[in-house]
């Protein structure tokens, strides 16, 4: 699974980094567009890729409620899944909907579900308990400025902290941030393989730019997806224990009908499924389920470098701002300055460690954010002294542009 | 006669034993609702492997633990959300939700109304104990006006919910009420609803005599139960006693039949009959 150097990408760029340096190998970097144009394209918005791509993972089940600017990831749903034989339903609100997708995966059906921020936080709840009963999902949150109803036409990064503390509780959870219509495909699908594999709900979480823009996208084979299985139970019923640990953390599950007939519960439970309140017990099996995550760092984590071997100045950005930072860094280069970007895909958990090597090179770091400062937040904590950390926010409902980043990056260089 | 219909009933068959002894108070109504439940499940024989029992949270919520099933134990009134996500994906599962009146009624009532609109294959169990137990005895919305609960002091001033006629109004396939001393009726009624082709809810009056019993001097367990007879009007009377000599007569038995299409059925009709459009559509 792991994907080396990538040649170009019409959208993505050269990624540059030395491999003898960083110990990237194991780390997923993203797919591109091959230069084979006899494949099969097709030009789509980023909603509607991230729901071709859904249906291409194999997902079966959508449940949703109308939410600006996400609902056209559930009209395509609609017109998608019954021709596979699957099953769209628009719930009541937007608990509802994640209850049903949970339900549905309890059931063993890959499900999907879409919104945006407020919907984003009533979704909360459901999924603390997926997070908490292992129970595999994948939740689109189109981000739109906030708080509250806030601006819903327009694009923000504000739901950073939102995705990955919005539950209550210590809980895992993955958060993708896609940076293209192309790379929405590819991540939806990988969103799928991650929630799967190591039985955590993934957000899919990116700004309404990328999911309205309309970019051209490669409709992969399905052998090139490497689709990934939960893993089912083969255990003799008798023997098996729904909640313990295996060699990656992630325990088996048990299919309902396959002669098991678990118990699924968001109480504290034990290996055996039922509530607990043993504190040894408890510690077990939540340090269990908080180190899956830790434990697979190497799948979990993507993210992709730009001039990053020589560069004073590291811009760490993500989303449609990484793709405005990619040109200020083309630009900074012509002007002569070592400017580079780190752009995670994997939002949370952050890809620390290449991170800090990268940031440990650099002189200065500066994180653009459609927020008031979120990431940049992670950024500090992982620069040493966190002052070399330069934070650039817009709260207006405007994407940043490759200027602005420019200018700061000028600025930055001569501020010695 | 089925393999199953020449034994007898016996309760310990579709029991987790190893989780005894329960946590339900001495005298709660909720055990009679499941020996009641699981007497259904031996009578229709279902097979355990097939069943789902999907609860939310409360004293209701707890119940469906005990039962040796698929059970998932799910977030605050949502049980009816993550069973129509069940059983859309696995329609080969007999699904029975079992909730609470808080639950069902309070947090839950949207997604009540919407699962009677839809008519979706399954059955809703609601407990009605007049009462949140679980966190202590607070007023619920189907709390008997005047009665003391912890957070009516003064009695409680508010009305509450039929929840059958709402149920019904909202398009419910089967929906149906019984008492708890009433066991063999209450087995038929759950029959009935789980029969149904559509979504059923049935209410089944329980009774709290450990908080909202003894709060409002109720009586014992017997005591309520007999009370609750006292103000029940079985179906069989239903056309025969006037309103005012039985004032706060609740009706039992089945209380309403809407004969609509059940949901999946006609999901996958649609789908068919749509299809060749949606293909071409592209």
């Amino acid at each position: 699974m792991c994907i080396k150097k990538r040649p170009l990408s019409h959208s993505i760029g050269e990624l540059d980094y030395d491999p003898t340096h960083l110990n990237l190998e194991v780390y997923f970097l993203p797919p591109a567009i091959s230069a084979d144009f006899n494949r099969n394209r097709l030009s789509v918005q980023g909603n509607h890729a991230c729901a071709l791509a859904a249906v291409a993972a194999g997902c079966r089940f959508y449940a949703g409620y109308p939410i600006t600017p996400s609902s056209e990831v559930a009209e395509k749903m609609s017109e998608e899944l019954p021709k596979v034989g699957g099953i769209f339903v628009q719930m009541e609100d937007e608990i509802a909907s994640m209850g049903a997708v949970v339900g549905a995966s309890m059931g063993g059906v890959k499900a999907l579900t879409a919104t945006s921020g407020p919907g984003f936080s009533l979704k909360q709840e459901n999924l603390g308990y997926a997070s908490m009963t292992e129970t595999p999902c994948v939740i689109v949150n189109v981000m739109r400025g906030g708080p509250s109803t806030g601006m819903p036409t327009r694009p923000s990064q504000a739901d950073v902290m939102q995705a990955r503390w919005g539950s209550h509780g210590d809980h895992p959870i993955i958060v993708l941030t896609p940076a293209s219509v192309d790379e929405i495909y590819m991540e939806t699908v990988r969103a799928f393989n991650l929630s799967e594999l190591l039985r955590v709900p993934v957000v899919l979480l990116y700004d309404e730019v990328i999911g309205h823009l309309i970019e051209t996208i490669e409709i992969r084979e399905p052998a090139e997806l490497k689709l990934l299985e939960r893993k089912w139970t083969r255990a003799p019923p008798e023997e098996y224990l729904p909640f313990a640990a295996t060699d990656d953390g992630v325990p088996e599950m048990a299919r309902p009908g396959d002669g098991y007939r678990t118990h699924t519960t968001g109480l504290t439970h034990g290996e055996n499924g039922f509530p607990t309140q043993d504190p040894e017990e408890v510690d077990r099996v939540m340090r269990r389920l908080l180190s899956k995550l830790d434990r697979n760092r190497t799948i979990v984590e993507s993210f992709e470098l730009l001039e990053c071997g020589d560069a004073d100045i590291v811009i760490v950005a993500y989303g449609i701002t990484s793709r405005a930072a990619r040109r200020a860094v083309k630009l900074g280069r012509e002007h002569g300055i070592k400017v580079g970007l780190f752009r995670p895909i994997t939002l949370w958990p952050f890809p620390q460690q290449p991170f800090a090597e990268v940031a440990a090179l650099a002189r200065k770091v500066l994180v653009p954010e459609m927020n008031a400062g979120q990431l940049c937040l992670e950024i500090e904590r992982l620069c040493s002294p966190p002052s070399k950390v330069s934070r650039m926010n817009r709260i207006d409902g405007e994407a940043i542009t490759p200027i602005e980043i420019l200018e700061r990056v000028k600025a930055l260089e001569s501020n010695d | 006669m089925t393999e199953a219909s020449m034994h007898t009933f016996e309760i310990r068959d579709y029991l987790r034993q190893e989780l005894m002894p329960h946590f339900m108070c001495p005298g709660c109504g909720h055990g009679i609702a499941l020996r009641a439940l699981l007497w259904a499940i031996y009578e229709l024989d279902i097979d355990k492997d097939r069943l789902a029992i999907v609860s939310g949270i409360g004293c209701s919520g707890r119940v469906g633990a005990y039962i040796d099933a698929n059970t998932m134990h799910v977030t605050h009134g949502r049980p009816l959300a993550y069973a129509t996500g069940l059983k859309l994906a696995r329609p080969d599962l007999e699904v029975i939700v079992i909730t609470g009146d808080g639950d069902c009624l309070a947090i839950g009532g949207n997604h009540l109304i919407h699962a009677c609109r839809r008519n979706l294959n399954f059955t809703c169990l609601m407990l009605n104990n007049e009462v949140y137990g679980m966190t202590g005895g607070q007023v619920s919305p189907t709390t008997t006006v005047d009665r003391f609960t912890t957070t009516t002091p003064l009695g409680n001033h508010e009305p509450g919910f039929d929840s059958c006629k709402l149920a019904a109004a909202a398009g419910a396939g089967l929906v149906g009420r019984e008492i708890t001393l009433q066991v063999p009726a209450l087995k038929n009624l759950i029959k009935e609803g789980i029969n149904h082709p559509g979504f059923a809810f049935l209410e089944i009056i329980s009774d709290c005599t450990e908080i909202y019993g003894r709060k409002n001097q109720l009586g014992e367990s017997p005591e309520m139960m007999l009370s609750q007879k006292a103000s029940t009007r079985s179906d069989v009377y239903r056309n025969t006693v006037d309103q005012p000599f039985r004032p706060n007569a609740f009706e039992t038995g089945v209380l309403a039949r809407n004969d609509r299409a059940e949901y999946a059925d006609n999901y996958r009709k649609h789908v068919e009959k749509t299809m060749d459009v949606l293909k071409s559509g592209d």
